[in-house]
C-alpha cells in the first residue's frame, strides 16, 4: 500500500495498529480520540480480532492487562483526564513487567479542563504517571504520517522491554487530516513470550504478579527493573535535529509545537538569525546526551510547549547550567504560532542575555 | 494399604500464610479439586485478588496472574475474549469485588462474560485488619465499626448474589459456606458446576459465593466462626442456588 | 518573499447539517490529489446538529507548520453567524464567498474594502439542481474558480472518496453543483 490518503490522525492510528498486528483494542469515549475507539469498533472484527468498549478507563486498561498477560498484543486509547484513571493499571503493567501500547489523545486540564489540543500531560507520560519507581517510554510523533510510523515500533518495544509503552499525541494530531501512506516497516526480532499465561500444560506454572513480600525482592526486583530502564535509555533514543552546530538559538519541542518550531526556525534563518531546532521523538528515553552535546558550546535554548513549561525541565537538566534554558509555551489550548516563536527568537537574538521572555 | 483421601494435585504441597480455622484453605482445595476433576489444569488460567488470597498462586499450581484491587473481572475478559479455549477464573473477597470491584464484576456479568468467579464473603476485610466489608452484617464490630455495623451510617450489607443474579448475562448464581462437611460438599459440587458451565462454552458467567469464616477478626474461635455463619450469616445471606441454566 | 509559492488558510464555516466538514475534507483531498502539501482540520466542540461547525484547511507548497488557522486568506461562510464571527480575522487581501441565500447584502457594508466578495445565491443554486444540501459545494466550487487552485472537476474527482458511501447517490448533484459555483463564479 503505497497510495496517498487523507485520512485523521485517530484513524491512521487504528489503521496502523491492525497493521502492528494489535490482537485487541479496549477503550471508553472520550474527546478527542472517539474516532479512535470508533475505527477499531469497524476494523477490528472485520480482522477477526477483539474489540470492546469498556465501563471505564480502569477497566479497559485492566483487559489490556489481562490479554497482555497472555501474551497477546493489546492496547488501549484515551485522553487526559482517561489516562489519569488508567495510571493504576499502567503502574501494574510496569510492575509485572507486561507489555501494552496506551495512546493518549492530549486534551487541556488540569481536572475536566477542555477538549483542546494541550501538552500537559509530558509529566505524566515520562515520570511513569502512578505510584512506584518506574518508567514508561513515551513516544510524540508530529504528524499524521509518524502517528503511523511509530505505532508498530511502540508494539515492538513493548514486547521487547516487557514495558507499556505511551504514544503522546495531542487534539490537533488526533482530529487533523493529513495525506498519507500506510507502509510496513521489517518487523524487529523479538524474544518469546514465555512468561505468558497459556495455561501450564506440560509446564510448570507460570506466574505474572507485581507484589514481592520477601524481604529484599522488592528491592532486587526494582534493580532488575532500573536495568531495563538503562538499556532503553542507551538503546531507543530518538532525536531529530536541524542547523545546531552554527546555532546561537536552539528551540527544542517535541509533537505539534516542534512543527511549529521549525517553520519558526526556517523564518528566523532567513532574517538571518542563527536558529537551530532539536525534537525529541522518543520522550523518554530523553535525549539527555544529544542536548548536552549541543550545549557544549554556548547557545540559547528555548523550549516552546503546548503547556506552561515541562519538559522544559528536562531540557535543563541535559544542559546542566551550562547555558541559559528559556522557555516559552502556552497551555489550556492555546498554541504557540510560528509568528509568535519567531517573535521570541527575535527578542533572544537582540538581548541574547534575556533571563526571562513574558508570553 | 488403600488410599481413602489424598491431595488434589493442583493444590500445592505446602503451608498456607492463612489463619487457624480461615476459610481459605477449604475453599482453595475445592477450587483445585474441581480443576483437576474437570481435567483442566492445562488451560486454565486463575486470578488472584488483593486480599487475603493475594497469594493464591502460591498454593494453586496453574497459570496465575494477580492484579489491582477489584478488577479482577476486567482482567478476566481481556484474558477470555482473546483466548476463549482458556478457562479463566477469578477468585475475589468482599472487599476486592464487592467494595472497590464492583463496576467491574457487575459490567463483566452484564456483559455476561464468559468467566468464572468465585466470591469469598467473610463480612469483613482481612488482609488490613479486620475493617467493615460491603458485606458486614448489621451490627457486626470491626475496626472501623467499634460499636458496630449501623444502618443509618453504613447501609445494609450488600448482597451481592441477588445483585448479579438480576443480570440475564450471570447464568449461574450460588452461595454456598464452608461452615460443615454436607455445605463443603454442597459448595464443590457449585464451583465445579461453574468451571463446567465454562467449560461447555455456556454463554454467560458463573458466580459462586462462599459464606467463609474469618475467626481472627471476628474474635471467635474457629468453632464458634463455624457456628456463627450458620446461626447469623446465613439469615442474611441465605445459601441456595439463585439462578441456573436449564 | 516568494510570492509564486502557494500558501492558502481556508476557513469554511456555517452550521450543523451545512456539509461544511464535507466542504473542507473534498478541498484537502483535492489539493493532495494535486500533490500540494494539505491539512484539514475540524472544529470538534460540543455541539453536534445545528451549532456552528467550522473546519481549517491549509494549502501550502511547503511542509505545513499548523494546521490552525486564526487569520484565513479564503473565507467560505454558509450563514450569517459564521460570517459576523470570521470575517473580521480575514487576512487583508482575503477572499470571502458568501452564502446570499442566507446572508443579506446588508450584512457585508462593515468588511473592510480590501476584501474581495463573491456573494454566491447557493442555497437557491443548489435548490434548482434539485438538492438544497448541495448548497455547499456550489460555494466550493465558487471559491475553486475565484482562486484558481483546482478546477471543479478535480473535486469532482475527488468527492467518491471523501462522500460516505450511503450517500454516494448524490454524487451527481454533488458533481453539479461543484460545476454551477465555479460557472457562477466565473460570470460574477
Amino acid at each position: 500500500m503505497s497510495e496517498r490518503v487523507l485520512i485523521c490522525g485517530n484513524e491512521a492510528m487504528g489503521e496502523a495498529a491492525v497493521m502492528a498486528g494489535v490482537d485487541a483494542y479496549f477503550g471508553y469515549p472520550i474527546t478527542p480520540q472517539n474516532e479512535f475507539t470508533a475505527y477499531m469498533a469497524k476494523r477490528m472484527p472485520e480482522e477477526g480480532r477483539i474489540f470492546l468498549q469498556t465501563e471505564s478507563e480502569l477497566a479497559a486498561i485492566n483487559m489490556v492487562y489481562g490479554a497482555s498477560a497472555t501474551g497477546k498484543r493489546a492496547m488501549t486509547s484515551s485522553s487526559s483526564p482517561g489516562i489519569s484513571l488508567m495510571q493504576e493499571g499502567i503502574s501494574y503493567l510496569a510492575g509485572a513487567e507486561l507489555p501494552a501500547v496506551v495512546v493518549n489523545v492530549m486534551r487541556g486540564g488540569p481536572g475536566l479542563g477542555n477538549i483542546a489540543p494541550s501538552q500537559g500531560d509530558y509529566f505524566q507520560a515520562t515520570r511513569g504517571g502512578g505510584h512506584g519507581d518506574y518508567r514508561t517510554i513515551a513516544i510524540g510523533p508530529s504528524t499524521v504520517q509518524e502517528l503511523i510510523d511509530y505505532m508498530q515500533l511502540a508494539f515492538e518495544l513493548a514486547d521487547e522491554y516487557r514495558t507499556p509503552v505511551t504514544i503522546l499525541a495531542d487534539g490537533i494530531l488526533g482530529q487533523m487530516m493529513e495525506p498519507v501512506t500506510f507502509r510496513k516497516r521489517k518487523p524487529r526480532k523479538l524474544p518469546p513470550k514465555d512468561w505468558a499465561l497459556t495455561g501450564a500444560e506440560g509446564r510448570g506454572q507460570n506466574i505474572v504478579r507485581s507484589l514481592w513480600l520477601k524481604e529484599g525482592a522488592l528491592e532486587n526486583h526494582n534493580y532488575k527493573l532500573q536495568e531495563k530502564y538503562k538499556k532503553i535509555e542507551k538503546n531507543e533514543v530518538i532525536c531529530e535535529q536541524y542547523a545546531v552546530d552554527d546555532a546561537e538559538i536552539v528551540l527544542v519541542a517535541y509533537g505539534v509545537a516542534a512543527r511549529m518550531v521549525k517553520a519558526a526556525v526556517i523564518k528566523a534563518r532567513k532574517h538571518g538569525i542563527k536558529a537551530g531546532w532539536i525534537r525529541p521523538v522518543t520522550l523518554w528515553p530523553f535525549p539527555t546526551e544529544q542536548i548536552s552535546k549541543a550545549a557544549e558550546d554556548f547557545k540559547i535554548f528555548l523550549t516552546v510547549e503546548m503547556s506552561l513549561g515541562q519538559m522544559v525541565d528536562d531540557v535543563k537538566l541535559a544542559v546542566e547550567g551550562k547555558c541559559p534554558v528559556l522557555f516559552y509555551g502556552r497551555p489550556g489550548g492555546g498554541i504557540p504560532g510560528p509568528e509568535q516563536i519567531l517573535e521570541k527568537i527575535k527578542q533572544l537574538s537582540i538581548t541574547p542575555k534575556a533571563t526571562a521572555i513574558k508570553s | 494399604m488403600k488410599t481413602v483421601f489424598q491431595r488434589t494435585p493442583t493444590l500445592k504441597n505446602c503451608k498456607t500464610h492463612y489463619c487457624p480455622g480461615c476459610g481459605h484453605g477449604i475453599a482453595h482445595r475445592l477450587v483445585a479439586e474441581a480443576i483437576d476433576e474437570l481435567d483442566i489444569r492445562g488451560k486454565t488460567i486463575g486470578i488472584a485478588p488483593v486480599g487475603c488470597a493475594v497469594l493464591a498462586y502460591d498454593y494453586l499450581d496453574v497459570d496465575m496472574v494477580e492484579v489491582a484491587h477489584g478488577r479482577a473481572p476486567a482482567v478476566a475478559t481481556g484474558m477470555k475474549r482473546t483466548n476463549p479455549d482458556k478457562i479463566i477464573f477469578s477468585y475475589q473477597g468482599d472487599g476486592d469485588l464487592a467494595a472497590i470491584g464492583t463496576a467491574e464484576i457487575i459490567h463483566a456479568a452484564h456483559r455476561g462474560e464468559h468467566i468464572t468467579v468465585i466470591f469469598i464473603n467473610n463480612a469483613v476485610f482481612g488482609m488490613t485488619g479486620g475493617q467493615m466489608a460491603p458485606t458486614t452484617i448489621v451490627g457486626q464490630k470491626t475496626a472501623t465499626t467499634p460499636k458496630g455495623r449501623n444502618i443509618t451510617t453504613e447501609g445494609h450489607p450488600l448482597k451481592v448474589s441477588e445483585l448479579i443474579a438480576s443480570l440475564p448475562g450471570a447464568v449461574f448464581v450460588e452461595r454456598v459456606s464452608v461452615s460443615n462437611p454436607a455445605q463443603i460438599r454442597k459448595a464443590k459440587k457449585a464451583i465445579k458446576h461453574a468451571f463446567e458451565l465454562q467449560l461447555n462454552k455456556t454463554a454467560g458467567l458463573a458466580f459462586v459465593e462462599v459464606l467463609s469464616p474469618c475467626p481472627t477478626y471476628w474474635r471467635m474461635s474457629p468453632v464458634k466462626a463455624m457456628e456463627w455463619i450458620e446461626d447469623e450469616m446465613t439469615k442474611v445471606f441465605p445459601l441456595g442456588r439463585l439462578k441456573d441454566v436449564e | 518573499m516568494k510570492t509564486n509559492t502557494l500558501h492558502e488558510k481556508v476557513i469554511i464555516a456555517g452550521f450543523g447539517g451545512q456539509g461544511i466538514m464535507l466542504a473542507g475534507k473534498l478541498l484537502g483531498h483535492t489539493a493532495m490529489v494535486a500533490g500540494k502539501e494539505v491539512t484539514y482540520m475540524p472544529s470538534y466542540g460540543a455541539e453536534v446538529r445545528g451549532g456552528t461547525a467550522h473546519c481549517m484547511v491549509v494549502i501550502d507548497d511547503e511542509p505545513i507548520a499548523s494546521p490552525m488557522v486564526s487569520n484565513p486568506t479564503s473565507l467560505i461562510v454558509m450563514n450569517k453567524a459564521s460570517l459576523s464571527k470570521f470575517a473580521p480575522r480575514l487576512k487583508s487581501g482575503g477572499l470571502l464567498i458568501v452564502n446570499s441565500s442566507l446572508i443579506e447584502k446588508n450584512n457585508l457594508k462593515d468588511i473592510s474594502a480590501d476584501i474581495k466578495i463573491l456573494a454566491v445565491p447557493a442555497n437557491e443554486i443548489a435548490v434548482e439542481l434539485g438538492n438544497v444540501k448541495a448548497a455547499n459545494m456550489v460555494a466550493l466550487g465558487a471559491f475553486l474558480q475565484k482562486r484558481k487552485l483546482f478546477g471543479s472537476e478535480a473535486a469532482a474527482n475527488s468527492l467518491p472518496k471523501v462522500l460516505a458511501k450511503r450517500h454516494h447517490k448524490t454524487l451527481p448533484v454533488n458533481s453539479k453543483a461543484l460545476n454551477k459555483g465555479a460557472e457562477f463564479a466565473k460570470e460574477h
